[in-house]
């Protein structure tokens, strides 16, 4: 599902920074796994090339066996839109749209009418039990509201994979557990999911735990392995 | 091209962040307002000097005789010399840029010189010829303007200005018929006439007595003398050009030096009306500086305000550009805010200064005594049309600067935690 090839990027403002020093990664469709790391690790970074969302120098990266890499803007977002659905540790829920019209975004991109946008969202919304709030507007909502809005907004456009950053940063531990547990549900349906997230807790969900640590993968521990040693 | 699910996008953005989009287009609003309002009151005070001068051939020129100022041909200079009816027909023979020649006598105006039953007042007479119509163009009340017949049997007939008719016919009846006495004469009134125009050559119209021409000649004993002299110009002829040859040819007839600056008087009422042409162009050039002026600032205010709001809006781009919005999407929505706001605001600005103008004009109508120097304040229907180009254009270039600046938003700006 995605591969990753001795993946460099070195940012330049001021002194060069070499953040990413050759990362090789092989997630397989379906899995769930986690990213950790301190700060400054790089794993921001890395999160940010598996959104498309940046680039990297040298390596090659493949996403559902298509070569990312020296992507136009125009057809990064065409990617991002159709491949890959975000969540984010502040939610950017659009603050002046109501949850229906937050959840059926990815689809106005898509150029779907707004009619069938929305019939969409609503069934989205319903599954994360939010049908009654569909007309609330982002500031009338929790934050574990917020984010399974954000979740409904990733999965609208049935992606490929979704990216997590630091997705129960701004919750509660019981939220963060309601909110793992709808990720973990969306995963049992099949999706590849990457979350990034320096709480045990959250990692330990996970099926597979990449350690970065300056820029260079430390260690990955797979839990069923682990269990299989076990045995 | 216009894309209803678009235009639903562009409008929740604007509509749901009122004040920001209230504040955004006032400036706009205020400038074609202002715009507006100067157009229609640069071209109410145009209409109003227009209507002043309405009716009055504006290609014509005038003649009459002065002292000369050089010896010629044997005459000793401070010569008296008089227009002849010689004069006029040497003009009509030899001046092909002439449309038509109106030779006019003064008549005297004493101490209630005319009078009608027991009314009596004191008016100006003018002796003239048909063609003076086409000089200053007449409004007939009753009958009829002085004919080719009256001048050619010099007839006792003359045609009265309105002022004349209420002050003799006390019941403003119908005068055609009755006669009225002139300095001692009679004469059958044979039409009652006012000007369109507040110019007038001898006196308004409306408070003069004409009678024609060569019975006037006659009765004063004038001879084949011509007091005065008004001519008009041939459609694309400048009237200064028909000036300066109906001056030489009145100049040879009377051996006058050709160099004699003084000896005929003319003037041409073209040059006036171009001192008017250029002032109201002047203003009217004014108005659109200011005007513009005005509105510009609006625009720029537009394209602040935006390129805070872009600013601002940082993190919303960025969601939008991470959930798959290309960058010509983004373009699009925020040069299309752009000009969504800018027209709404400015079409606004429109219709309430074409309100607020057309009160004042329901206002000053009915103050109006006739003589007012400013029309009715009334937008241009093409001055209306191009101020909406001039809106729609600044409607782009003020989302420009704010889409271009939105462009350079990236995904990872919006995702990055402060």
């Amino acid at each position: 599902m995605i591969k990753l090839t001795d993946i460099n990027k070195t940012y330049f403002n001021g002194s060069p920074l070499h953040v990413l020093k050759g990362i090789d990664l092989h997630i397989k469709k379906g899995e769930m796994v986690s990213i950790m790391g301190a700060s400054g690790s790089g794993k921001s970074t890395l999160l940010n090339i598996l959104g498309v969302l940046d680039t990297y120098d040298t390596g090659s990266y493949y996403l559902d066996n298509l070569l990312i890499k020296n992507l136009s803007e125009t057809k990064a977002a065409e990617l991002r839109n159709q491949k890959i659905g975000f969540i984010f540790q502040s939610f950017n829920l659009i603050n002046f749209k109501n949850a229906l019209e937050n959840v059926a975004l990815p689809l106005y991109y898509q150029g779907i009418k707004r009619k069938k946008r929305n019939e969409i969202a609503l069934e989205y919304l319903d599954q994360m039990g939010l049908k009654d709030w569909a007309h609330h507007m982002p500031n009338e909502l929790s934050g574990g509201q917020k984010q399974r809005i954000a979740i409904a907004r990733a999965l609208i456009a049935k992606p490929q994979v979704i990216l997590a950053d630091e997705p129960t940063g701004a919750l509660d531990s019981k939220t963060s557990l309601e909110v793992i547990q709808i990720l973990r549900d969306v995963n049992m349906t099949g999706m590849t999911m990457i979350i990034v997230t320096h709480e045990q807790g959250v990692a330990d969900a996970t099926d597979k735990i990449i350690r970065l640590r300056d820029g260079i993968i430390e260690s990955i521990k797979e839990k069923k392995q682990e269990f299989q040693n076990h045995i | 091209m216009f894309d209803l699910d678009r235009f639903e996008e562009i409008w929740i953005t604007i509509s749901r962040n009122k004040v920001r989009s209230f504040l955004t287009g006032f400036g706009v609003f205020w400038g074609i307002f202002m715009l507006v309002i100067m157009l229609g009151a640069g071209s109410g005070l145009e209409r109003g000097m227009m209507k002043n001068i309405d009716g009055f051939a504006t290609n014509s020129c005038f003649f009459y005789s002065s002292t000369t100022s050089e010896a010629y041909k044997g005459f000793k200079k401070g010569r008296s010399w008089n227009l002849k009816n010689r004069d006029v027909e040497a003009i009509k023979n030899s001046v092909k840029e002439l449309d038509c020649l109106s030779p006019m006598l003064w008549g005297v105006r004493s101490n209630n010189n005319v009078a009608y039953n027991n009314k009596a007042s004191s008016f100006s007479v003018r002796g003239l010829y048909p063609d003076y119509t086409k000089i200053e163009q007449q409004r007939m009340r009753f009958g009829r303007f002085i004919n080719d017949v009256d001048i050619l049997y010099k007839r006792k007939v003359c045609v009265i200005g309105t002022k004349v008719h209420e002050d003799l016919f006390v019941n403003k009846e119908n005068p055609l018929g009755f006669y009225i006495r002139v300095n001692g004469i009679y004469y059958m009134v044979v039409g009652v006439a006012s000007s369109f125009s507040e110019i007038s050559i001898g006196g308004r119209a409306e408070e003069s007595v004409i009678i024609p021409f060569s019975t006037m000649q006659q009765i004063n004993n004038q001879g084949d003398r011509v007091h005065f002299l008004g001519a008009t110009a041939k459609p694309g002829v400048d009237a200064q050009v028909l000036e300066d040859k109906i001056k030489q040819v009145i100049m040879a007839q009377n051996n006058i030096a050709p160099t004699d600056k003084q000896a005929v008087g003319s003037f041409n009422i073209e040059k006036q009306f171009k001192i008017f042409d250029n002032l109201f162009l002047g203003i009217s050039l004014l108005v659109w500086i200011v005007g513009m002026g005005t509105l510009f600032a609006g625009v720029i205010g537009v394209s602040n305000i935006m390129l805070v709001t872009v600013k601002e809006r940082t993190r919303e781009i960025g969601v939008r550009r991470a959930l798959g919005a290309k960058p010509a999407t983004i373009m699009a929505q925020i040069m299309s805010e752009g000009l969504l706001l800018t027209s709404i605001s400015g079409v606004s600005g429109l219709c309430f200064g074409v309100a607020v103008l057309s009160l004042v004009g329901m206002v000053m109508e009915q103050a109006a005594d006739g003589s007012s120097f400013l029309g009715s304040p009334i937008v241009p229907f093409n001055a209306a049309v191009q101020s909406m180009v001039v809106l729609l254009v600044s409607g782009l270039i003020s989302g420009a600067i704010p889409a271009w600046r939105a462009l350079k938003i990236k995904a990872i700006d919006a995702i990055r935690e402060e």
